[in-house]
């Protein structure tokens, strides 16, 4: 054993998409310690509840990230509601479930081709976007945007999907479904992969439990942590929901999570469509939030989100509070670092699906 | 695209932005858009790039990182701003740490407006870069002529010596 290095990763990184920084100590080629820096793209977003509306403030809430965009937008309009004790309609809650799994769809195909492209398995990242492109068009569609919603509102959605369009929908998914098939039948099966991702990162269920990881991340290690299991909001609590568990824990689990979880989206989406009730999408919002405080959480494609908001009687909020799920993943990824070898770094980072842009807000 | 005289190569980098636009940035590189069959190749080193895709806005911690990345890319380059957080700081621009759009930091060259940009604006923000980068690479190509005429007037002497030794033989 040699002395030990320090090796920088990041900001600017041609595996990470976003800025984080890593100081990774080597001995040898073994990462023996990492420190993780952040702060890149901290931008001050909770304070700024004290400047805006708290209805206007929705839009500021879907940019803490433009990949989990409509998660975010929903966890803050549903924590107004509950601090307003407004109850929005049940067409709103089915038309809000279906974005969201939609954009969890985006999100895990996204991941899926980054993770391949960090494997050096280019042709499969381009695969998973072409694939994307798909669900980016449904988005488009329904919302106008391709990344950023807009949709969500205090009090229920701004558009609505006509039925003619839900079916249209359902069609397109099915189409998908069979080029999802093709894209998990590369990972589940392709030998390369195995040789890359099983066994490294290992982290145990009571290393999962014991660090708070949240989101595939946790499930990978056989925690059955899913907000979506006891959701009072959207439509999971009528159409039931399991989460999709693996109990190995290393880099391979988290992929097959992940892919796994792209089934159960399409199937909820087709559960909300059969069963869409009808009526409005919206109720009228009258006055100011209450001297009162509110928590609630979403779960988003990485994971648990946690939204506390605080009301003073005026139009600003007095404090909003957002824990997000990379937050509570980075202490996990620190623990899987450790022995790891520097070439599996990338690997590594990426299975916790890392979103550095919601981590800093 | 006969126009385009050379394949650039770009070096992303995200500024504090919200990802939107930097995976409309990746969108551009996948089969829908495929900008690689015009050459145009992200490239994760500086020193290889010519053009500086950024995208947010600057935060007084990045700050340091923008300008160490914008110079070590080599001359002529250029800087496009993508996104309306890199043009102005965008809903971003009253927020304690944001300094401002991607300008208050580097000097910018074409501005991609959009929350988040198209991948079809952020194609036509690098062609037209690519405008630009030819403009500055003929602003850096008179000099170097102007250098030679220079050298070839300091080697005047020498080869007049050496015409009369000629003669003289």
């Amino acid at each position: 054993m040699g002395k030990s290095t320090i090796v920088p990763f990041g900001p600017q990184h041609p595996v990470l998409p976003e800025p984080i920084h890593l100081d990774l100590e080597l001995k040898d080629e073994k990462v023996v310690k990492a420190i993780p820096s952040i702060g890149y793209i901290h931008r001050g977003l909770e304070k700024l509840v004290e400047k805006r509306g708290f209805q206007e403030y929705v839009y500021i809430a879907e940019r803490v990230c433009g990949i989990c965009s409509f998660g975010h937008g929903w966890g803050y309009s549903k924590a107004i509601e509950g601090l307003m004790e407004i109850e929005i309609p049940k067409r709103a809650e089915y038309l809000r479930t279906i974005w969201h799994e939609i954009s969890r769809l985006h999100s895990h195909l996204l991941w899926a081709g980054l993770g391949a492209d960090a494997l050096g398995f280019e042709s499969l990242f381009m695969q998973c976007w072409r694939v994307r492109e798909t669900i980016l068009d449904i988005i488009e569609q329904t919302t106008g945007g391709r990344v950023i919603f807009s949709v969500c509102k205090v009090g229920g959605v701004r558009r609505d999907i006509s039925d003619n369009e839900l079916k249209e929908i359902v069609k397109r998914l099915d189409a998908l479904k069979k080029e999802i098939d093709g894209i998990a039948a590369i990972f589940l099966n392709d030998e390369t992969i195995h040789a890359r991702l099983k066994g490294v990162g290992t982290v145990t269920y009571d290393e999962a439990v014991a660090l708070g990881c949240v989101g595939p991340t946790a499930r990978a290690s056989g925690v059955p942590q899913d907000y979506r299991i006891g959701d009072e909001g959207g439509a999971y609590k009528e159409l039931g929901f399991t989460p999709v568990l693996a109990t190995e824990g290393d880099c391979f689990a988290r992929v097959k999570v992940r892919l796994l979880e792209l089934y159960q989206s399409l199937d909820i989406i087709k559960g909300c469509v059969e069963n869409m009730p009808a009526g409005d999408i919206a109720v009228p919002v009258k006055g100011f939030p209450p001297a009162a405080e509110y928590f609630t959480r979403v779960e988003q494609p990485r994971g648990e989100a946690v939204y506390y908001v605080k009301g003073n009687k005026t139009k600003n909020l007095e404090r909003f509070r957002l824990r997000t799920p990379t937050n509570a993943n980075i202490p996990v990824l620190v623990k899987m670092l450790q022995g790891c070898d520097l070439a599996d770094v990338p690997n590594i980072v990426l299975t916790i699906d890392p979103c550095i842009s919601c981590c800093e807000r | 695209m006969s126009y385009i005289k050379k394949s650039p190569w770009l070096v992303h980098y995200d500024g504090s932005s919200c990802n939107g636009c930097d995976i409309e940035v990746l969108a551009c590189l996948t089969p829908l858009y495929d900008v690689e069959r015009f050459g145009i190749v992200n490239t994760g080193n500086p020193k290889h790039a010519d053009i500086f895709l950024v995208t947010g806005g600057v935060n007084t911690q990045n700050l340091p990182v923008v300008k160490q990345i914008y110079e070590q890319i080599p001359e002529p380059k250029v800087v496009i701003a993508v996104g309306t957080c890199a043009c102005s700081g965008g809903v971003f621009h009253d927020c304690y740490n944001m300094l401002g759009g991607m300008d208050k930091a580097i000097p910018v060259d074409v501005y991609v407006p959009g929350c988040a940009a198209r991948p079809e604006a952020i194609i036509d923000g690098v062609v037209k870069g690519l405008a630009v980068l030819e403009e500055k690479q003929k602003a850096l190509a008179v000099p170097v002529r102007e250098k030679q005429a220079l050298r070839e007037k300091e080697l005047e002497p020498e080869m007049a010596i050496s015409k009369s030794q000629e003669a003289g033989k």
